[in-house]
């Protein structure tokens, strides 16, 4: 079995025409059941190679050069006289999927049935809650509390939204601006400020920068800052989910800049051809760093980028929280019953600079700034909808951001007041047991330590 | 100095344990070895060759583990370039002996997220030198995670392949890779040399809950040794005492091991009595194997194939002065490639790699 697409038919669809089909053409394509339509989104469902599901060796199909149809390595190819080259851009951007507008109204009213009500306001807590966590922790830095921070302001829907459409199961491979998913997997605000102070209750122990967050028991992979070296890493997680059978899959997160990456590249090709049940999650914000999208690629952005590699893919407004949970759990099933990778293009905005070491303005304009953060912000969007609808009011929306301000407060007093982790921490966990080049350098360095003590943090024990 | 009363006019074969003058070989490196370890095993074994003890050990730890599994280009049905992988696929079927896409980054940080969350991969590089591309994943990863996670998540990945000089290969297929890999906080690094060895490291390799580098070398695959049936595993942070002596440790791993075994024929004939070293781990270094060996001889050659700047035996050198340096009694000798690329050209290929007469003269210069 193989693939059949027959290259005329493929040019016109990327052009989003309906193809210029002669009778011949016609009668070929519905004898052999294939239908092209003129939207890319609605792609229909080819066999999968099976061959990674056994053990025997793919057979090539046999080579007729008589026919019209000729055969490589198994995908079929029509010639064709006419000289055409694929179009750079389709006439068309990929449509970008949305259930609520801009203010809040379902596009479909009917489709409030289908809402569960609780779980919309749990998505809406949760949003503030990340937006209120950021504000202060961005605060905190900003007074010397802590030595830095990464906000995810303007992306709260995608982390919220697509957190909540996941299993607890699914093992999650973020880039660093999902704090959201590991918020809605029950990492409590003193476990996040824990973290960002590195104190003696750090999971990581004091390792990590600020937002490198990292949780087993939540099945979301400690934070590792390279760009896009978790995507790989997402693919192979989800082959071992493959190979068990589980009800499972992974989720890779990674922003526009980060689909530049080889990594990326490697990534998606290999999810296609092993059969991965990954999810690939682009917040597609339109910064990486000082770089706009325009100067990070030429392509209608990057779930055109899907096809490229044989994934299936959506664009998805990522500032709908109810689009992006729609979306996600499709995405998921798909992924989970049919072993195919899935990817997702969520369209945002970093309302945020790119971390507390940047200042945006210097690149783009305030105006810009502020039209996101007050015109289209996310968190607003859902309020919105949730109000409209009664299930929200601004007596709750006080009482809420007056509650999370407390309990932030407290919690920052809590991780400031709490140790360091000791210097033996520098030499564990380096190798499973500590082999003795490192005991010898520890034993050194806390006599090092042990003499000069005025040089050294007061707040370090010794061991 | 003492080994000078020893050497010199006293003939060979009045000295004991010296074999006698007519023994001398001068036989090809990748040839049989005489001398080599002492297997602990009373059974009489079997005789492989050494890519097919990599295979033997790859295929128990496969059988008695399923979570193991291997990635790399070619290892499926291809049975590997250089049939370490051979009949895996039929066996364990072809998502357990993974074919992949040319994208070393990719089936390394495959690998690695695949360990984070519970299996225990092996990744093959075709050549260790295509590993490069992996450097980011393998440094920043694989030798960070555990430790930034806090302990969380292990990886307990095997990275292997072969390496080393091989026969006019090219410069961009004969890198010495345990010497970019060495500072690498968090990883494990071994060298076999032996079938026997081979087999040992790579089964201690995959039950090892660190991640392991394991470098082979493009020569030695066609390596005969009999081994024993049983199952065995060799310690990871262990040298090896290939034999002992008294005059002066040659400390060596790998290819060089062989090139060290030949050189001591010509001098044994010639009256030394080297005392000979496989490092075998090349992070960390055995300082325990190698002390109490300096504390016997006092005079160190050490024989690599890597650049002599920033290779193992840089490395080596300075460990050693920094822990025994009582102990020496003349400078560390230290025989390694030069700082080029290895050209194609046969004639300078061989230049470039140490050669069995120069381990002769450096011993006997280091003996004066």
């Amino acid at each position: 079995m193989g693939w059949r697409l027959p290259l005329r038919t493929a040019l016109w669809t990327l052009r989003g025409k309906q193809p210029k089909a002669t009778a011949d053409m016609v009668r070929e394509l519905s004898h052999r059941r294939e239908v092209y339509s003129a939207v890319p989104c609605h792609l229909h469902i080819f066999p999968i190679l099976k061959r990674l599901q056994s053990s025997e060796p793919e057979r090539a199909c046999s080579q007729n050069m008589d026919e019209e149809m000729n055969d490589f390595m198994g995908r079929k190819v029509s010639y064709s006289s006419q000289m055409c080259f694929i179009p750079e851009e389709s006439t068309n951007s990929v449509p970008c999927y949305r259930l609520l507008s801009t203010h809040g109204d379902l596009l479909d009213p009917s489709s409030i049935n289908e809402l569960d009500k609780e779980l919309c306001i749990e998505m809406y807590r949760k949003m503030v809650t990340l937006q209120v966590m950021d504000t202060i922790f961005y605060d905190a830095q900003r007074q010397g509390r802590i030595s830095f921070y990464v906000t995810t302001i303007g992306e709260e829907a995608i982390n919220i939204g697509s957190a909540a459409a996941l299993n607890a199961t699914d093992v999650v491979f973020s880039q660093y601006r999902e704090p959201g998913v590991l918020m809605w997997r029950g990492f409590t605000l003193q476990q996040f400020a824990n973290q960002c102070y590195g104190n003696e209750y750090d999971l990581g122990k004091g390792r990590q920068m600020p937002v490198h967050y990292g949780s087993n028991e939540l099945n979301y992979l400690t934070v590792s800052s390279p760009i896009a070296t978790q995507v790989p890493q997402a693919v192979g997680a989800a082959y071992g989910l493959k190979m068990d059978k589980k009800d499972a899959c992974a989720v890779t997160y990674f922003g526009d800049g980060g689909t530049s990456e080889g990594d990326f590249h490697a990534g998606m090709n290999f999810a296609a051809v092993l059969g991965a049940p990954v999810l690939f999650i682009c917040r597609n914000n339109g910064w990486a760093i000082s770089t706009p999208t325009s100067e990070q690629f030429r392509s209608d952005g990057v779930a055109i980028k899907g096809q490229a590699y044989g994934v299936r893919s959506i664009r998805v407004d990522g500032n709908d929280a109810l689009a992006v949970y729609f979306a996600v759990k499709n995405a998921r099933k798909m992924a989970v019953e049919e072993f195919r990778p899935i990817l997702i293009e969520a369209l945002t905005y970093r309302v945020g600079h790119h971390s507390t070491s940047d200042d945006s303005s210097k690149y783009r304009s305030v105006d810009e700034i502020e039209y996101w953060r007050t015109r289209r912000d996310p968190v607003a969007r859902l309020r919105m909808f949730l109000q409209s609808n009664r299930w929200w009011d601004d007596e709750n929306e006080d009482l809420l951001r007056q509650d999370l301000r407390t309990q932030m407060m407290s919690v920052l007093h809590n991780a400031e007041s709490k140790k360091k982790p000791g210097l033996s921490n520098l030499f564990e966990d380096v190798y499973d047991v500590i082999p003795q080049n490192l005991k010898e350098q520890e034993q050194e360095t806390q006599a090092i330590v042990g003499k000069y003590p005025k040089d050294y943090p007061s707040d370090v024990p010794l061991d | 100095m003492r080994a000078a009363a020893e050497k010199g006019h006293t003939s060979a074969a009045s000295l004991p344990g010296i074999p006698r003058a007519s023994k001398l070989i001068t036989s090809a490196v990748a040839a049989k070895s005489e001398a080599t370890t002492s297997s602990p095993s009373t059974k009489p074994g079997h005789e492989v060759l050494l890519f097919e003890a990599l295979q033997e050990g790859l295929e128990e730890e496969m059988e008695k583990d399923p979570r193991v599994c291997v990635m790399g280009e070619d290892v499926g049905h291809y049975g590997g370039s250089y049939k370490v992988t051979k009949g895996l696929a039929e066996k364990f079927g072809d998502l357990r002996v993974l074919d992949t896409p040319i994208a070393e980054n990719s089936f390394t940080g495959m690998a690695i997220g695949a360990a984070m969350t519970g299996l225990r991969p092996i990744v093959e590089g075709m050549n260790m030198g295509f590993l490069l591309l992996a450097y980011n994943q393998i440094s920043n990863n694989c030798g960070m995670l555990h430790y930034t996670s806090g302990g969380q998540f292990t990886i307990p990945i095997v990275i292997r392949g072969p390496g080393g000089v091989g026969r006019q290969l090219g410069a961009e297929h004969s890198q010495r890779l345990e010497s970019y890999f060495q500072s690498v906080p968090g990883l494990q690094m071994v060298a076999c040399s032996t079938p026997y060895n081979a087999k040992g490291l790579m089964k201690a390799a995959i039950r090892s809950e660190n991640p392991v580098i394991l470098y082979e070398h493009v020569l030695l695959y066609n390596l005969k040794e009999r081994i024993p049936d049983e199952d065995y595993t060799c310690c990871l942070e262990k040298a090896e005492l290939v034999r002992p002596g008294k005059d002066v440790t040659i400390l060596t791993y790998s290819r060089m091991r062989h090139h060290v075994l030949q050189a001591a024929k010509t001098l044994i004939n010639n009256g030394y009595d080297p005392e000979i070293i496989d490092i075998i781990s090349l992070k960390p270094f055995d300082l325990y194997t190698i002390g109490n060996s300096i504390k016997k001889t006092h005079r160190v050659l050490i024989v690599e194939e890597c650049m002599r700047t920033g290779g193992i035996g840089a490395s080596l050198r300075s460990s050693i002065i920094d822990n025994f340096w009582d102990y020496l009694d003349a400078p560390i000798m230290c025989l390694s490639s030069q700082d080029v690329p290895t050209p194609y050209a046969g004639p300078l290929e061989d230049a470039t790699v140490v050669q069995p007469p120069q381990i002769v003269k450096a011993v006997e210069q280091l003996c004066q």
